[in-house]
């Protein structure tokens, strides 16, 4: 399944909501906020999809509204793989976590909450991944401010 | 288990509640050698990335230049020629029996066995000496480049490449003798650390380590890139799941990749080495995921391009990574020898763990 056939797919399943393609990315769905965890669960037990592989999950910061959520999946049993995207404020990131479908996204999340600032309410155990258990702010972000990073001359 | 420890492959932290020799629970704790590599990805243009990703992996140098600029090179709808395409696979796969070397030697030496680690390493040095042939570094290569490779190999190289071949096949046997009829190393490893298939989904398991829980999964196969779809290769699998098994795995590993390197010897093209690109070349905008089997696993990079000359987001998606996770659940009642025998069967690295 290609993933135009998994965006109409998840829009049989979901009526009124709108399943699109992303306009960065080809093989990527975007899926609305409000559906996450009962899409993702859908995404991974439907006979059609059978998303049982979790490759990961990152983000990609678009300043100054947007900050794009990205989960990768593959299904061992039908051999696609296609990307999903959450779109979310970038000022007010708040996910519900995934991390009791896949344990694989357990990691993953903390690193995003760790570097992002993304916050993922449900998940049991969310605290920094990389950094210090005590560092202030979210590296990855594109407005990160530190003493230590300085302009290259060029 | 504190991060600077002899056997933890590189500075993993482990915080292990005990009641008396056996763990009650682990909770890994990574990040110590997090040297925001993503970050500065994003503050160089798309060539001046690739020696970063040298240092992503340092053991499989060749297989983390290569997602990298696989990603690029998809992004920017780029085909390589034929002989740059064979190169690679000459290259990944050298750098597989490397690791898989490496990792021999190291297995052994956390569970006990010294000699093993000095056989493996003696022929380790020669793949190195290939390397240093060929690209002038033995360890961190910075070869593979966006288009092709830096520079073209001689018949010179493959001859000795064969030679090696032609030298290493048989000792191969040896590595085998001196740990197959050791009724120590059976104690230590069989039904030791067993994964089943189910947790391996869960998980998201790959490469060896899936592959010695009984199913036949490679990127080769599965999804080939470089110029694997024209190789004849064979997929070992093992079925008991347990670090016995993983072990058998990595050393059938070892021979496909000498059948694989034959095979490249005799069908290797003749013809430009890469294509001429611009220093500061701009990637059209877009985002995309590419993977490719290194010998830890699948490793992947996801590449956001804002239509500038430097990338916007790359992200690794590295097998280590995914694998350290398993610790918390597969060290639930083990005694304290079998966390390392564990631990040094998955062929963690932590460089491609912390970034």
């Amino acid at each position: 399944m290609k993933a135009q056939q998994f965006a109409e797919h998840l829009g049989t399943q979901y009526e009124g909501k709108d399943f699109v393609l992303d306009e960065f990315n080809r093989e990527c769905v975007v899926i609305p906020l409000e559906v996450v965890p009962q899409c993702f669960e859908f995404l991974r037990d439907d006979y059609a999809t059978q998303m049982d592989y979790f490759d990961f999950s990152t983000c990609v910061d678009r300043p100054p509204d947007r900050m794009d959520l990205v989960y990768s999946m593959y299904s061992t049993v039908h051999r696609h793989r296609v990307q999903f995207k959450v779109i979310l404020d970038r000022n007010n990131a708040c996910v519900p976590s995934i991390a009791h479908l896949w344990e694989n996204a357990n990691w993953n999340e903390r690193e995003i909450y760790d570097l992002y600032g993304v916050f993922f309410p449900g998940h049991k155990d969310l605290r920094r991944l990389m950094m210090p258990e005590d560092w202030e702010g979210h590296p990855l972000r594109k407005d990160y401010a530190h003493p230590n990073l300085v302009v290259r001359p060029d | 288990m504190g991060p600077q420890h002899p056997s933890t492959h590189g500075v993993l932290r482990l915080v292990l509640k005990m009641d008396g020799e056996r763990v009650v629970d682990c909770d890994p704790v990574v990040g110590y050698l997090h040297r925001s590599i993503e970050k500065m990805a994003e503050n160089r243009t798309f060539t001046q990335v690739i020696p970063v990703t040298d240092r992503l992996d340092y053991c499989t140098s060749m297989t983390s230049n290569y997602v990298y600029v696989l990603a690029v090179e998809k992004l920017a709808d780029l085909t390589p020629p034929p002989r740059a395409e064979y190169i690679r696979v000459i290259m990944t796969e050298l750098n597989r029996i490397a690791s898989h070397l490496l990792w021999y030697g190291t297995f052994c030496l956390e569970i006990g066995a010294t000699t093993p680690f000095l056989y493996s390493f003696r022929d380790r040095e020669k793949v190195l000496d290939l390397f240093e042939s060929a690209c002038g570094a033995r360890l961190l290569y910075n070869y593979i480049r966006i288009g092709g490779v830096s520079q073209d190999i001689n018949q010179a190289f493959l001859d000795r490449m064969i030679e090696f071949l032609d030298y290493w096949e048989p000792i191969i046997p040896e590595y085998e003798q001196l740990l197959d009829e050791n009724p120590i190393f059976y104690n230590r490893t069989v039904g030791v650390g067993i994964v089943p298939l189910e947790m391996c989904r869960h998980y998201g398991v790959s490469g060896p380590n899936v592959r010695a829980s009984g199913v036949a999964e490679d990127v080769r196969r599965d999804d080939p890139f470089a110029a694997y779809s024209e190789l004849e290769f064979d997929i070992p699998v093992e079925k008991e799941c347990d670090v016995f098994a993983r072990y058998r795995v990595r050393m059938r590993e070892l021979r496909e990749s000498a059948r694989i390197l034959r095979q490249c010897f005799e069908k290797i093209p003749s013809g430009p080495h890469g294509l001429p690109l611009n220093y500061r070349f701009k990637v059209p905008e877009g985002e995309t995921y590419v993977h490719i089997e290194s010998p830890r696993g699948d490793i992947g990079c996801y590449l956001a391009s804002s239509g500038g000359d430097m990338p916007w987001r790359c992200k690794f998606r590295t097998p280590s990574f995914v694998h350290i996770q398993l610790f918390k659940k597969l060290l639930e009642g083990v005694l304290i020898p079998d966390i390392m025998a564990i631990c040094a069967s998955f062929d963690i690295v932590l460089p491609e763990t912390d970034r």
